[in-house]
């Protein structure tokens, strides 16, 4: 879009605006006001507050006995001890990565094949994308709870089908840190790959058909036509598809604790800074510097989806 | 909308290649479906064998006694009703509380035009993005100190409340909804607003009387998509709510096993009756959710 031509948008916007406001009355102003302010006083009190309490907090030392007059300051202590003698740090930065990499390198991309696929709207379809969605509702802690019964070593399925349930042969899916984060990374997709297919296939859903058809006048096979076609078309749920994977990777922490607390090989950043404010020892300040390194990294993400979301909502309003 | 066009004549390949094809992809979804069934079933089995049975034939097995007896065990001996109802507590109030407030935000940020308009939605939007646990630490010290009247909460304070509680999912999900609904408002016909202005609307009436009955359809999508979601909360209540037997069904299930769903099969059963209310909306309004899903990443 040319420079010219957003300025005459802003320009339009700018006269629209003026006259609505001078229709308003004094009374209506206050009843506008009220209908924003107090949904948003309610969000920001409760939600931005606090997290930029956190960046304060984190530069100080309190154990939350002595009232808030007993913080004591102390500089960038807490982050040097997270990133030098905190134990869990690093493995949870590594489990958290490793999540990541598995949401986004196989459960999503898997999401949106499936998707293509029911996409074809062949015999069927209904039956298995209702399979693939059943554990959408389902909430990742009664998904910790649902897995248990195949991973359990003694009488769980997988080990009762390979006949390895003594004790000198099972196989401890959960409790071995070598494998047990995989496993759940498995779980976790059993919800995540059907989340992923519903959101594509009502994208799908939304692509002017006659794009296809004329890919395919052209003489595209269906992958050519997906991938030069579709793809580039869907930028804007690709775009949201992405967020949604990264975030829900961040905020990953439901399944972990019903699992084991995130201990033993399940450490995740999220994990860590609970233990600090509900564990025996409450560390208010180490637990938000935790939660700051955890709020750079979302808000490195959220802020540019944003920001490229809404702006392009601007020019085209 | 819906009218997906064949994909016979889309491809160079001869007709029976794509007949194969077809074949081969029917084949991979009904395993894929089958697949992803298997936990849920085999969860449902697990629980209708007394744990006897297979502690005797093993959990890989047919035969013995099938029976819900697992279930009446799991649901009276954890007081289980007790925990749905601490549920409901929780979720109808929230539910209701977020789409009033995030209504009136959504009509006051989409049908006028404020300065900071864009600020603001940008601000909802991102606080529902972010991860739980990074206002949790500074959000539990204030939930300890803000009071509260005892009719509120008996502890005096959010913490370790309904009030609490409740407050704190509809400060967080309204972003989403306001994001969604303010989409929505967008897209409806701005001589509306104009059309009532003349008659001499107030701006309540407008919201009320116009938009909001228009608003319908994202409404009762929203309404189940939050329903589902605090229903399955399990984080807010696991920190800022200390007193087991207040706990929602989700965040209490932690506490359950190991205590009462001594096995497999009575984990099977508790497992499955916590599931029953989101099950029923998979069912029946399985189309509300899915909407309320898809409002968020498709432009509405």
């Amino acid at each position: 879009m040319s420079t010219r031509s957003e300025v005459e948008v802003a320009v339009a916007r700018e006269r629209t605006k003026r006259k609505r406001f001078r229709l308003l009355t004094n009374r209506d102003l206050g009843v506008l006001v009220f209908m924003l302010g107090l949904p948003a006083l309610i969000h920001v009190f409760f939600v931005w507050v606090p997290a930029l309490l956190s960046i304060l907090l984190s530069f100080s030392r309190w154990d939350g006995i002595g009232g808030v007059e007993a913080i004591e300051w102390i500089g960038l202590t807490n982050y040097e001890q997270v990133a030098t003698i905190y134990p869990p740090f690093w493995p949870a930065v590594v489990h958290n990565l490793i999540w990541l990499g598995f949401f986004i390198l196989i459960a999503t991309p898997f999401g949106m094949f499936l998707a293509v696929q029911l996409d074809k709207e062949m015999k069927g379809s209904k039956f298995y994308q209702n399979a693939l969605y059943v554990p959408v509702v389902l909430s990742l802690a009664l998904v910790g709870f649902i897995w248990q019964l195949i991973y359990s070593p003694e009488q769980g399925l997988i080990n009762n089908v390979l006949g390895r349930t003594d004790p000198e042969n099972l196989i401890d899916w959960l409790g071995n840190p070598s494998i047990n984060l995989w496993m759940i990374l498995i779980a976790a997709s059993w919800r995540h790959v059907g989340y992923i297919m519903i959101l594509y296939l009502a994208g799908l859903k939304s692509v002017d058909p006659a794009l296809k058809e004329a890919a395919a006048i052209d003489g595209a096979t269906s992958r050519q036509t997906f991938f030069h076609v579709v793809f580039p078309v869907l930028k804007p749920i690709n775009i949201v598809i992405l967020v949604i994977t990264i975030i829900e990777s961040l905020r990953a922490f439901d399944i972990v604790y019903v699992t084991n607390k995130g201990t033993n090989g399940l450490e995740l950043l999220s994990v860590a800074v609970t233990n600090n404010i509900i564990g025996e020892a409450s560390r208010i300040g180490f637990g938000s510097a935790l939660a700051v390194i955890l709020l750079i990294v979302s808000l490195g993400i959220i802020i540019p989806y944003l920001w490229r979301t809404f702006r392009a909502d601007e020019v085209a309003a | 909308m819906t009218a997906a066009p064949d994909t016979q004549g889309k491809t160079a390949t001869p007709q029976v290649m794509d007949k194969w094809r077809r074949r081969g992809l029917q084949a991979f979804l009904a395993i894929t479906a089958f697949v992803w069934l298997v936990p849920l079933l085999w969860a449902f089995y697990t629980s209708l064998r007394p744990f006897s049975d297979t502690a005797e034939r093993g959990y890989v097995s047919i035969g013995g006694t099938y029976n819900f007896d697992n279930y009446t065990q799991a649901w009276t001996d954890s007081e289980m009703l007790k925990f749905f109802i601490n549920t409901m507590w929780i979720t109808i109030p929230a539910v209701i509380l977020i789409l009033f407030f995030a209504s009136m935000a959504a009509f006051a940020l989409s049908r006028f035009s404020f300065r900071f308009n864009l600020l603001l939605l940008m601000i909802f939007t991102a606080g529902n993005l972010l991860p739980q646990q990074v206002i949790i630490t500074p959000l539990y010290r204030m939930f300890l100190a803000l009071p509260l009247p005892e009719f509120l909460s008996p502890s005096g304070v959010f913490y370790d409340s309904y009030f609490g509680i409740i407050t704190i999912h509809v400060a967080f999900q309204m972003g989403f909804a306001t994001f969604v609904l303010s989409n929505y408002m967008k897209a409806l016909p701005g001589d509306l607003n104009e059309a009532a202005f003349v008659d001499g609307a107030s701006v309540w009436r407008q919201y009320w009387n116009i938009i909001l009955p228009l608003t319908r359809p994202p409404l009762a999508a929203l309404a189940v998509l939050m329903f589902t979601w605090i229903y399955n909360d399990f984080f807010w209540a696991l920190v800022l709510m200390v007193t087991g037997d207040q706990r929602p069904i989700t965040s209490a299930l932690q506490n359950l096993n190991g205590t009462f769903f001594t096995n497999n099969n009575l984990v099977a059963a508790g497992s499955l009756l916590a599931a029953i209310p989101t099950l029923v909306v998979f069912a029946v309004l399985q189309r509300q959710f899915v909407a309320g899903l898809t409002l968020g990443s498709t432009k509405g």
